[in-house]
């Protein structure tokens, strides 16, 4: 992608409130920080919930790397990252797509069965994100291509105030 | 942005709807839906679990933020469900917090209530639904399934299912299984 070489790129790497060790622990790992600093990035933030991981370590094959475990409102860290590397939940998958961010979602697979991924799986059939495992991850983000990702477009509640309208004659 | 549809044109009488707020993501949902309704539909009684407090600063907020001030009011009553509570004791707390709605839809009677979700759900829709029986009052009942439902119902999307007047999902694959909802397009 063409991004402006002068900027520095970064990935924000975000778990919500759960407790999802095995991603905070992929993204930090050399090969990870090495694919990611060859295709540009230069920052990590993790957003690492309620995990065990603790760690110091501030830089990795030339990454940056920065961590918080939570926040009131993740918006900034989003809007900030070139790139969002999510867990399956539908807030924050929502949030992230809302504000036109590339996203991969990884799927914990210790919580299979989840109905939450069944919008995450839709949206990675309707072509609005990318979807991998922790296994997967580095494989993603060789191949994937960002141009390829559809817009998702906020839904219209107004539909549903016309609907309303005209159920109860206001209309 | 206006939330300004279809101005009542006088003979229409003003809609109370009464608003069940869950938590979490489905508070976002419903609060996004209700901020699109003209004002027709006031005054607003919002109902949401007592220890949701969260959800009620929500509500808050999104009232502060209309310009033109309409009535509203938050009423809270026993959740009826807390995460990972055993069935039984759900049966139980369902129960009471029916008993706690009853009184609430006697004193506002609402001409809609909406929901989208867990927790206050189930006993208000419950209780509306024995007052339309009782022929107390005719409220209908529209339930909103949350947007994360692509290829099944939630309980409470279940649950209502032929209780609601109308149950409206967000994702048109949900149709083939449940033919009784509707899809007029992705709404959050």
């Amino acid at each position: 992608m063409a991004a402006s070489s002068s900027k520095s790129k970064s990935v924000f790497v975000t778990v919500g409130t759960t407790c999802f060790d095995r991603l905070i622990m992929t993204v930090i790992t050399p090969d990870f920080c090495k694919v990611l600093h060859s295709i540009g990035y230069d920052k990590v933030v993790l957003q690492a919930g309620r995990g065990i991981f603790d760690s110091d370590v501030k830089m990795v094959e030339g990454l940056q790397l920065e961590y918080y475990r939570f926040k009131n409102s993740i918006a900034d860290d989003i809007g900030s990252a070139d790139l969002v590397i999510s867990h399956a939940g539908a807030g924050t998958v929502l949030e992230t797509l809302d504000a036109g961010k590339p996203l991969i979602v990884v799927i914990n697979e210790e919580l299979m069965g989840n109905h939450q991924l069944e919008l995450a799986e839709q949206l990675y059939t309707n072509g609005h994100l990318f979807y991998a495992t922790c296994s997967t991850l580095v494989t993603t983000l060789q191949s994937m291509n960002m141009e390829n990702l559809k817009p998702f477009p906020r839904g219209e509640p107004s539909k549903f105030a016309t609907f309303l309208d005209k159920l109860l004659g206001f209309s | 942005m206006s939330g300004e549809i279809g101005e009542a044109g006088g003979e229409a009488e003003p809609g109370e709807t009464e608003k069940v707020a869950g938590g979490g993501g489905h508070t976002t949902e419903i609060l996004r839906i209700v901020s699109s309704l003209g004002r027709q539909y006031t005054p607003k009684v919002y109902i949401s679990a007592d220890t949701d407090h969260i959800s009620q600063d929500k509500i808050k907020e999104l009232e502060n933020s209309i310009t033109q001030k309409d009535r509203y009011e938050i009423v809270t009553i026993p959740r009826s469900r807390e995460v990972n509570q055993s069935w039984m004791s759900t049966v139980l707390s369902t129960f009471y917090a029916c008993v706690y709605a009853i009184p609430v839809l006697l004193t506002h009677r609402p001409d809609v209530v909406l929901c989208n979700g867990p927790g206050t759900c189930i006993p208000i829709c419950g209780a509306a639904f024995l007052l339309k029986v009782l022929y107390v009052k005719r409220t209908r009942i529209i339930f909103v399934e949350s947007i994360c439902r692509v290829k099944t119902l939630s309980l409470s999307g279940k649950m209502l299912y032929y209780f609601a007047d109308e149950l409206l999902v967000q994702w048109p694959s949900l149709l083939d299984l449940y033919g009784r909802c509707r899809y007029i397009g992705r709404l959050v």
